[in-house]
């Protein structure tokens, strides 16, 4: 659109409106950040600080001192891998079956993936605690990233981008060639597959990391928690150390903001995939 | 219905050796049975881990049980514990307190994400995927770190917020008066992004022919928004409403989080998910607490439907769950 080059005064206004949104949005990742470098008495002084001291060592001390976080973060990432790892080969698999193959009951069985979507997640949350509490895997990681190791909305979108970005012929090529079913998966469709694996890994890595309520009900000791989790224990009603919290929460939120800056329109895209039409 | 099969006879009809006819055979086979070994792994563990809880927590939620004294100690009670949940002061309480929620952080999410995303598409241009970056990041940063920068933010003394407002300071998260407007406004930060971005991606698909029209015709910004832009984003409004009540309806983190249990606030924050949490876990009441999850189902989908309804046919065909 051609007005939107010119300096008008309600290209102005918008300007200004649109950005007062992003201070708005921005702020508070900006004040977890600066406080992650205060110590505690500093965060809290009057005014606040609004930019970086020079405490983030000590903090950091503080966090080792108080949570095994170094442990924690292991966990989270070693949960996050897992669960991404599992979800980009199966969820492969099932999109490249949904896409490409006929078989018998084919259309019920995608609408039940699809319709697995709907169930609001609090109803589970208790049975699936005691299914974790019969199997013995409280306390375990695996109870955290198996039971959604094949996610119904990877599986959505891997269907649709097989269905689109590869050509029919490709598959009938290796089929003819002699490949077996998973040969043909493997060598052929697979490595065609990147951008879908890549907004695929991000989403699901994002959201094992940010996972909150799973952790919470199937964790028990703190050598397991995941960051989101042994953050959140160390929080007390009178005795909170802010600044190490604020550098733990730093720390647990940076590899999610650089990955997202480098891909922030796939992540985007991909999020909102289920939402518009194909 | 089935192509590769037909594909296959055809491939398979020039086998004279009985060797390679018994290969081709194995291999028609293998391609029969390979689709359902590639999607077994979702239907085993929703089967596990998603239809087995499902159909427990309707068995559960019929039976008395508490859970230090094992599966063995399980009786039946038929609907008691619909029964105790429904009169429950604090469940219906509970319940008003997630509709306050429901309303009070999400119709502004909507009401501002809607001119929002109009604003972003019609004026920005390069600057564009930085803005859209920049409010989504909210959607993906965990909700404790969220909760934690926000407990301090909003701390009485010497929080953020309290020294740039004017006044007396504010007990935000202790007060009981407060706490929910506090709240309200965290979950109104944190998906206010992804309805822009909901918008946004509908608004692409309206052709500026359409917008360009009307600026010959002489019509205002607004009189496009009105008359253009919001009709033709009606689906997605339904859509992205449709998510918001669904989520609102089952908000847990962010209360649980920024309000201790002991708090002063803790009563009047507390959601219905909350409570049913509380009820399982440190009342170890486990049977009620499946009830209360089936209650909350049941009303979500109520409202759920209710929505729809109140859309009317066209808003929900055009737009793909």
């Amino acid at each position: 659109m051609s007005r939107a080059d010119t300096l008008t005064p309600s290209r102005v206004a918008t300007l200004a409106l649109v950005g007062a949104g992003v201070i708005l949005l921005a702020a508070p990742f900006w004040f977890t950040f600066v406080f992650a470098t205060q110590a505690r008495a500093d965060i809290f002084a009057s005014p606040p600080p609004v930019w970086f001291g020079r405490h983030l060592l000590t903090n950091v001390q503080l966090l080792l001192e108080r949570l095994p976080f170094w442990r924690n973060l292991g966990m989270s990432l070693y949960v996050a891998t897992m669960a991404t790892a599992l979800n980009l080969l199966l969820c492969a698999l099932a999109g490249y079956a949904f896409a490409v193959h006929e078989f018998a009951g084919k259309k019920i069985l995608f609408a039940l993936v699809l319709g697995s979507m709907m169930l609001p997640s609090f109803l589970n949350m208790i049975p699936t605690f005691m299914v974790m509490d019969l199997l013995g895997w409280i306390d375990e990681p695996r109870a955290l990233y198996v039971p959604g190791a094949a996610g119904a909305l990877g599986i959505f979108l891997m269907r649709q981008y097989i269905g689109t970005a590869i050509p029919r012929d490709l598959i009938d090529a290796a089929r003819m060639d002699g490949c077996g079913e998973l040969r043909t998966f493997w060598s052929v469709v697979l490595p065609l597959c990147g951008p879908a694996l890549g907004t695929l890994g991000l989403i699901t890595f994002i959201n094992a990391w940010n996972n909150f309520v799973g952790p919470l009900v199937v964790m028990r000791s703190v050598e397991h928690y995941t960051v989101p989790l042994a953050l959140r224990s160390m929080q007390s009603p009178n005795n909170t150390e802010w600044g190490a919290l604020m550098a733990g929460s730093a720390i647990a939120m940076l590899p999610l903001l650089v990955a997202f800056v480098f891909c922030a329109r796939r992540l985007v895209a991909g999020l909102t995939a289920g939402a518009v039409k194909h | 219905m089935d192509t590769t099969l037909t594909g296959d006879s055809a491939l398979a009809a020039p086998a004279p050796s009985p060797a390679s006819a018994s290969r081709a055979r194995w291999r028609k086979r293998a391609r029969q049975l390979a689709p359902y070994a590639f999607v077994a792994p979702f239907f085993v563990l929703f089967a596990v881990f998603g239809l087995f809880p499902l159909l427990f927590s309707v068995w559960l939620s019929l039976h008395q049980w508490e859970a230090a004294s094992g599966l063995a100690a399980m009786h039946w009670v038929g609907l008691e514990n619909y029964e105790y949940a429904i009169t429950d002061p604090w469940f219906s309480k509970s319940l008003l307190t997630t509709l306050w929620f429901a309303v009070v952080s999400g119709v502004p999410q909507h009401v501002v994400a809607l001119p929002l995303a109009f604003l972003i598409h019609t004026t920005l241009k390069r600057s564009r995927n930085f803005v859209v970056g920049a409010y989504f990041v909210p959607y993906v940063t965990s909700s404790v770190a969220i909760a934690l920068i926000f407990t301090t933010l909003f701390s009485k003394d010497f929080g953020v917020i309290n020294a740039i407002l004017p006044g007396a300071p504010i007990d935000w998260l202790g007060d009981a008066h407060w706490a929910r407007p506090a709240i309200a406004f965290v979950v109104f930060w944190r998906y206010l992004g992804w309805n822009v971005v909901l918008y946004l991606s509908a608004l692409q698909v309206i052709s500026n022919d359409l917008y360009e029209a009307a600026t010959l015709d002489g019509a205002s910004r607004w009189q496009q928004f009105r008359h253009i832009a919001l009709p033709l984003l009606k689906p997605m409004m339904f859509f992205a409403i449709t998510l918001t009540l669904i989520g609102n309806l089952q908000l847990f983190e962010e209360p649980f989080i920024l309000i201790p249990p002991d708090s002063g606030a803790a009563t009047s924050v507390m959601t219905t998910a909350m409570f049913m949490y509380r009820m399982a876990f440190s009342d170890g009441d486990f049977g009620t607490a499946s009830a209360v999850s089936w209650l909350l189902f049941f009303i979500i989908a109520a409202l759920t439907y209710a929505n729809a309804r109140l859309f009317g046919k066209e808003g929900g065909g055009d737009v793909a769950r």
